[in-house]
């Protein structure tokens, strides 16, 4: 079966000239969730820019369910942008229409989805988070955690195969934080997430990822990786006051 | 409700609120028309645009105080207005022991009723469209695209961009800034461009956002809605009336 996402050999330096990637190798199987931890300014973001082609221009290659991400290829990069859906860290940036409705609407509909179709989607997304009573008010009239789950569903909408979530946790009350756990372990989807909650981890993704300094430091079962002192304080990584990983291997 | 546009409108669910907003947009804009070309000698024809307005608020249900609060952009004009018939030339009138231009009078009741009648009309549909509908509106009348997107931006950041300002504001005086100094342009001027930076860079990371979700220069149509003739017909009563006033009062004159 083709991987849901091989990257390989994957460099990237900003314009200014800050090398962020060193050459990132990193394969997904299709179903697999994966937590890419790293510290402040490992790449993380950088590299969840690369899936869908809008960052490129370094070196290696990004494929996506076997089709090679490639600029040049405007309908091809329509289909991985279909593919890949990615949550962005402040959903203030994600929301950008004057509803929700529309805001949900604005994927698919750039994808050629109207009429009926379209609103089954943006109905079955907004349900999806539970946000479906909001569907007409204007994102910023939101709480945070709301605008955080309508951003999960503006993506969802798409039908992606691969969702990406840069630190969906961060700034979420605990609630909402469990919450949103609930609804990502209820979704059929590849999932990858960029996050400096550990246990939030632990608990959502059985694989692991560690990216520090552009490379991949470290790649395995997450208990694995979180029972690794060693491996978590050379790379910035710190677990919560008495939280057992091992607690999450057991189950 | 902070934001802009949102202090104009008033909700509610009247034949005036219902009507599609394209629709009110080109009365509004008719009857504008109709008024502005009225010969100004013709007194009693701006009273019955005024009765034409009374009739749509008492319609949409606007209390006249609320329409005259708003009315107050207009002062400006009023205050230039009023200085005409001191500072125009030509024949003079006596008022109340004042010697005052004619032509200046004149000029000045042309403006003051224009004026007056064009914000009321605007108030109007400030009132009963909300800003989203207003820019659907634009859109379903085929404005250039990118303008009406431009100011779709502008109605969804405005309250973003005014919380970040604040937060700004907060950070200084928690340090101790206190603006009522000749020395605090600098600082100020300085949080102006980080202002503007930020929101730079925020269109930038709105702009990434939206290309990942498959935008290619165009926004996708998502209420392509056509008023119904019998909406036209509805939204067309205000203009109509006006502009028969209006030719009444050049056939009159
Ligand atoms: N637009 C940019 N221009 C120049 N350099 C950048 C830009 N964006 C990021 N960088 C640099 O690239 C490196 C990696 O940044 P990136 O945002 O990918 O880190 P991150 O792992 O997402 O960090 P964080 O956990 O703080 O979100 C950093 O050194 C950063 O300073
Ligand atoms: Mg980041």
């Amino acid at each position: 079966m083709t991987p849901s996402l091989e990257v390989s050999g994957l460099a990237y330096a900003y314009p200014d000239g800050t090398q962020a990637l060193y050459g990132v190798d990193v394969t997904i199987g299709k179903g697999e969730r994966v937590a890419l931890l790293g510290p402040n300014g490992a790449g993380k973001t950088t590299l969840v820019l690369h899936l869908n082609g809008i960052l490129h221009g370094g070196l290696g290659t990004v494929r996506v369910g076997g089709l090679t991400v490639d600029p040049k290829d405007r309908k091809g990069l329509r289909e991985i942008r279909r593919r890949v859906g990615i949550v962005f860290q402040d959903p203030d940036d994600q929301l950008f229409m004057p509803t929700v409705r529309e805001d949900v609407a604005f994927g698919p509909a750039n994808l050629g989805v109207g009429g009926a179709e379209l609103e089954r989607r943006v109905e079955t997304a907004l349900a999806r988070v539970g946000m479906l009573e909001v569907a007409d008010r204007p994102p910023q009239h939101l709480s945070f955690g709301q605008r955080r789950r309508v951003a999960v569903a503006t993506v969802l909408a798409m039908e992606p195969e691969i969702l990406v979530l840069d630190e969906p946790s961060s700034n979420l009350d605990p609630a909402g934080r469990r919450e949103l756990a609930e609804i990502l372990l209820g979704l059929d989807v590849t999932m990858l997430m960029v996050t400096h909650d550990l246990p939030y981890a632990a608990e959502l993704c059985p694989r692991s990822l560690v990216l520090s300094g552009g490379v991949i430091a470290a790649d395995g079962p997450t208990p694995e990786v979180l029972g690794d002192e060693a491996l978590l304080r050379a790379h910035r990584l710190e677990l919560p006051y008495g939280f057992d990983p091992a607690f999450f291997a057991r189950r | 409700m902070t934001g802009l546009g949102h202090r104009l409108h008033r909700p509610g669910s009247t034949p005036v609120h219902r009507l599609p907003p394209q629709c009110k947009l080109v009365a509004t804009a008719a009857f504008v028309l109709a008024v502005v070309c009225t010969p100004r000698e013709a007194v009693w024809a701006f009273g019955g645009f005024a009765l034409l307005l009374a009739a749509v608020a008492a319609l949409a249900r606007v209390t006249p105080g609320f329409l005259v609060r708003r009315m107050a952009v207009e002062v400006p004009f009023v205050a230039f207005a009023v200085l005409l018939p001191f500072v125009a030339r030509g024949p003079r009138v006596e008022v109340l022991g004042l010697a005052l231009s004619q032509s200046g009078l004149w000029s000045a009741w042309n403006i003051l009723a224009k004026a007056s009648l064009g914000t009321a009309a605007s108030v109007l549909l400030a009132a009963t469209t909300e800003p989203r509908q207003l820019l659907l509106g634009l859109e379903r009348l085929r404005l250039p695209p990118l303008l009406v997107q431009i100011a779709t931006f502008m109605l969804r950041y405005a309250d973003v961009i005014v919380g970040e300002m604040r937060r700004m504001r907060l950070a200084r005086a928690a340090r101790g800034f206190d603006g009522r100094d000749v020395r605090a342009f600098g600082v100020l001027a300085r949080s102006a461009g980080a202002l503007f930076l930020r929101s730079y860079e925020r269109g930038e990371r709105v702009y990434l956002a939206m290309l990942s979700r498959g935008y290619d220069g165009r926004m996708p149509v998502l209420n392509e809605i056509a008023a119904t003739r019998a909406q036209w017909a509805v939204a067309a009563v205000l203009p109509v009336a006006a502009v028969l006033v209006a030719s009444g009062a050049w056939m009159v004159g």
